[in-house]
């Protein structure tokens, strides 16, 4: 008998490994979790997008529950993530905008061509604050709270199902 | 150019090898179990008849590709006009519906070989096995036809020219590389068949594994072939001089291998004494297995891989629904008919039996570690435990260590007895070997690198080891009993020589990979024309930069003039960055300068802008003994199939004989 | 036809995939710095890519990683403080050596149990079936197999 049971181990394990190769087919192996969730929003010294001269620094992301969006110019998906974040906006969700490995001129042109629903651009030429945030691509969006805490992330391009159902509760459960 | 009719007759063809196969599949295996000869006798016409669609189904999707017909959508997305023939023909298994479509035909390649050269075979012995060989094989059609249909039309618009072939597909690598990896895979199925049968039957003795051990050693020699042709591409093709990145697709291919290797032995102790039945059957039924779930694991995307083929759930759950039957049922089948009583077959502790076990659970451990590393991040996902990487690091380490215990019982395997062995004789026989390999293992990378050097040692000692033993036992076996020299060598069996060369092989790639990973030199430089750089000795000049057109691309070229030392002996390096055009695709054609001791490589980076380039320069000191080995290996496979002990009973005997061979 | 076209999009989209690696002059004034960049770049995972190594991997991102570890090294950083900074960024995804933690027990582990349990298991047969097959021999006969078996090797 003991023996019998023996014989049934690889099937066992077969059928363990089947389970998990099964549930492998519904995960998306490319979505992850940033590694910066429920930590401070990383320090930076950036200048805005609009004025060279104004330097902000993560002191910007206090006192209000903020989406911060990281975009550019040369990112098709951010042009269609635009109107969504405009009707965010106009739902009284506070943005900030991160120009994320771009030019001036490029960014600016962005902005008139698509509309602003950022209360302010940070420019971020060189992807230093990107890097610090583990962007590796763009749309990418922050959730930080009133605290500077990073509360949620979002990867990629925010549908407008997204905004019902993903980020609008997630503003509304971290303003409490 | 629009071919009416080819893709529709390829795809007719296929559906009558999947009719033909199921009555292959079908009626034998319901004769063997009601024993009904006449039923019996279907599986060797059917197994011809799915092998004959099979082949038409397959030359009408590589006339398609010949032909240009890009209304196929295969053909579209994978050829383009300007590809020259031969890549043409090669696209066919470029791409995932085309590949699958090869796997199913060398699936009918092994079954119709089965049904020829297995004329000794009891009836339902040779029913069970093309029974069971024409269930795989219903699975795998039906997956072709109901998702990956390779005669899709793109009707009606078609393109007017193809996307073109993958430029890192097109090359003489890629050309044979799947296929020798496919014999291999596929080639696994026999012995499975035979298992499973063997099962079916009850009729668990040795001799289905007499008949099995040389079908065995065809598709592991096949594999071998395949996995170096593959890390060989992968070094000259890719532009980085790497050779093994342990990669989720590399690591499919190297579990069967490695259940295969641990097959081979296990099918040398149960058929010589009859030692290991159950644990053999579950080798055989594993082998495959793996296998097939390296088919699933590559081509369902639930593992992120660079050289994934373009996923599809559907697909993939097509698979693991195909995975789950075969091996689900092969195990249950296992667990209830393997004997119920293990056998009494003893034997000593040094003896070869003992260290054939010791050798078969060493490779059935790396075998769960490499699936254990490939899986591990599927399986925390799943538990939703986040999201790691296992890479390089740790395969490495644990592979290794593994590799270096595996050769001390390989240096001692071939030495001893079977049955009973005394650790006295075996000191006796190997002690000189072990001080010889010590020897040199110490003093080779003080002469060759100039500084003592442990992973050197460590592998040399190993590979020295393994090799040593088996010179020595030929010295001795080479005296016949008069003292005469060489004449023994005569009375060896091929069997035997397939051994010393395979475990040479395994040696020879030992020692390739030690050298290579703790010697080579890369560095990157600025060049611009008129510069000199040194790399390892070597003294490389850029004479001269150019720009050429090819058939379907046009490239930068680099004139790199190589000099040794203070040697006047020049020659003449040209590597490439192309860009081919129907993709528009940046390309490296790497500069290979090779050679027994030691390859030399130069790979073209970006222009600088300021007329001079990025270059890549690599000394890579015993890269070739890598594949070498693998071929040695191979080699040793293959030359045990020819020998007649094995061929016996397997191949067409003489027809007198048949009856004592059913009664053996 | 739609979902073809799609099928056709997705290929496209797929091929770079398998890519090409960036060259990159690098200067190191010290080979042992050169050699913990090579390491470093070799172990580093792209977060972007299929599965490459930041070294082997032309993406941007990974261009930025390189040029990270770069900057650190020459700023005299160690290895461990190089990764740390890494995974605080992009998470355990980018180490290709998993480190020894909670979850990945079972990982670094069930090798090394296997090959303890494989090696108990080989001297459990042996001593059993040894005295199953051996009980019968008496001295003397033990003596000729002996003889028999010594034989055998000389030849």
């Amino acid at each position: 008998m003991r023996r019998r049971l023996l014989l049934l181990l690889p099937l066992v394990c077969f059928v363990l490994l089947g389970g998990f190769l099964y549930q492998g087919l519904s995960i998306d192996p490319a979505e992850r979790e940033s590694a910066l969730m429920e930590r401070p929003f990383p320090a930076f010294r950036l200048a805005t997008l609009s004025d060279p001269e104004r330097i902000l620094d993560e002191s910007l992301l206090e006192g209000e529950v903020t989406l911060v969006n990281v975009w550019g110019e040369w990112c098709p998906t951010c042009k269609q993530e635009m109107p969504q974040l405009l009707e965010l906006a106009e739902r009284g969700v506070r943005l900030v905008g991160i120009d994320y490995k771009d030019s001036r001129e490029k960014g600016r042109e962005f902005l008139q061509g698509f509309g602003n629903p950022f209360e302010v651009n940070l420019f971020d030429p060189e992807g230093d604050l990107g890097f610090d945030l583990g962007v590796y691509g763009a749309p990418e969006s922050f959730l930080v709270d009133a605290d500077g805490v990073i509360r949620y992330h979002h990867t990629g391009y925010i549908s407008p199902q997204d905004v019902e159902r993903v980020i609008l509760p997630e503003v509304a459960k971290w303003r409490d | 150019m629009l071919t009416p009719l080819i893709p529709e007759i390829g795809h007719f063809a296929l559906i009558i090898a999947l009719l033909l196969a199921t009555l292959q599949a079908t009626v034998p295996l319901a004769g063997a179990a009601t024993r009904r000869p006449l039923w019996m006798a279907y599986a060797r016409p059917m197994a011809s008849g799915q092998f004959l669609f099979l082949s038409v189904a397959y030359a009408c999707l590589t006339a398609s590709f010949l032909l240009d017909d890009f209304s196929v959508a295969t053909v579209a997305n994978n050829s383009n006009s300007l590809l020259p023939w031969y890549y043409k023909a090669s696209a066919v298994w470029g791409n995932h519906e085309g590949s699958v479509l090869l796997w199913s035909l060398i699936l009918g390649a092994w079954t119709f070989a089965v049904s020829r050269f297995s004329r000794g075979l009891p009836r339902d012995m040779l029913a069970r096995v093309l029974g069971v060989m024409g269930l795989v094989s219903v699975g795998f059609l039906a997956f072709v036809l109901f998702t990956s249909n390779p005669f899709a039309r793109l009707l009606p618009n078609p393109p007017a020219d193809g996307a073109d072939l993958n430029p890192l597909l097109q090359d003489v690598g890629l050309i044979i590389h799947p296929p020798m990896l496919y014999m291999g895979y596929v080639g696994f199925s026999v012995v499975f068949a035979f298992a499973i049968a063997a099962l079916l039957g009850g009729r668990l003795d040795a001799a289905w594994t007499r008949w099995a051990r040389p079908w065995t050693n065809i598709a592991w020699a096949f594999l071998s072939v395949g996995i170096a042709l593959g890390s060989w591409w992968a070094y000259y093709e890719l532009g980085w001089g790497g050779w093994w990145f342990w990669d989720p697709v590399e690591n499919a291919s190297l579990l069967p291998w490695l259940a295969g290797t641990a097959l081979i032995h296990s099918l040398a102790v149960t058929e010589k004494r009859g030692a290991f039945k159950s644990w053999t059957v579950l080798l055989a039924i594993s082998t495959f297995s793996l296998s097939l779930l390296g088919t699933f694991l590559v081509r369902s995307g639930v593992l992120t891989s660079v050289h994934a083929f373009a996923n599809d759930p559907s697909r993939g759950l097509f698979i693991l629904l195909l995975l789950g039957i075969t091996v689900g049922a092969s195990l249950l089948l296992f667990a209830l008919r393997a004997p119920r009583v293990s056998q009494r077959t003893g034997f000593g502790w040094w003896s070869r039996d003992a260290l054939l076990l010791v050798n078969n659970i060493l490779l059935v451990v790396m075998t769960i570690t490499v699936l254990l590393g490939t899986v591990y991040p599927l399986l925390l996902d799943a538990l939703e435990l986040g999201k790691i990487s296992v890479g390089p690091p740790y395969f490495n380490a644990l592979f290794v260590p593994l590799t270096a215990i595996l050769c001390v019982f390989m240096g001692l395997g071939p030495l001893a007895n079977w049955k009973q062995a005394r650790v006295r004789d075996l000191a006796r026989r190997a002690w000189l070997s072990g001080v010889v390999a010590l020897v040199i293992g110490l003093l080779a990378p003080l002469v060759y690198g100039g500084e003592w050097n442990l992973a050197v040692t460590l592998g040399l000692v190993a590979a020295l080891w393994v090799v040593l033993p088996l010179v020595r036992d030929l010295w001795v076996k080479s005296r016949d009993s008069k003292g005469r020299r060489l004449v023994g060598l005569r009375r060896l069996s091929l069997a035997h020589w397939g051994m010393v060369l395979g475990h040479l092989g395994l040696a020879v790639t030992i020692v390739g990979v030690t050298v290579v990973s703790n010697y080579a030199v890369e560095r990157n430089v600025r060049m611009a024309v008129g510069d000199s750089v040194e790399v390892a000795g070597y003294t490389f000049t850029m004479t001269d930069l150019g720009q050429r057109r090819g058939p379907n691309y046009v490239a930068d070229t680099a004139h790199l003039e190589v000099r040794r030392g203070e040697e006047t002996r020049r020659f003449t390096m040209t590597p490439e960055k192309r860009v081919y055009l129907a993709r528009g695709m940046p390309m490296t054609d790497v500069a290979l300068r090779p050679g027994l001791l030691r390859d030399l490589y130069v790979a073209m980076g970006e222009d600088l802008e300021d007329g001079s380039w990025a270059l890549r320069i690599q000394f890579k000191p015993f890269v070739r003994w890598l594949w070498l080995g693998a071929l040695l290996m191979a080699g040793g496979g293959l030359l045990a199939v020819i020998d007649r002990r094995y061929r016996r009973g397997v191949a067409a005997p003489a027809p007198e004989r048949q009856p004592r061979e059913v009664n053996a | 036809m739609a979902r073809l076209i799609r099928a056709v999009v997705l290929l496209a989209l797929l091929w770079p995939a398998l890519a090409q690696a960036a060259i990159e002059v690098r200067d190191f004034e010290d080979p042992v710095m050169r050699e913990r960049f090579a390491s470093l770049t070799a172990t580093l995972r792209c977060p972007k890519c299929q599965n490459q190594a930041i070294g082997d991997s032309d993406s941007p991102i990974a261009g930025d990683m390189r040029k990270r570890v770069y900057a650190q090294l020459q700023a005299g950083r160690s290895d461990k403080e190089i990764v740390d900074f890494m995974v605080r960024r992009f998470g355990d995804y980018v180490l290709y050596n998993p480190r020894l933690e909670g979850r990945t027990l079972l990982l670094w582990g069930l090798p090394v149990a296997l090959v303890l349990g494989g090696g108990l298991l080989v001297a459990w047969l042996v001593r059993t079936r040894r005295r199953a097959s051996s009980r019968r021999l008496n001295d003397e006969e033990r003596a000729r197999l002996d003889a028999l078996l010594a034989r055998e090797d000389d030849r």
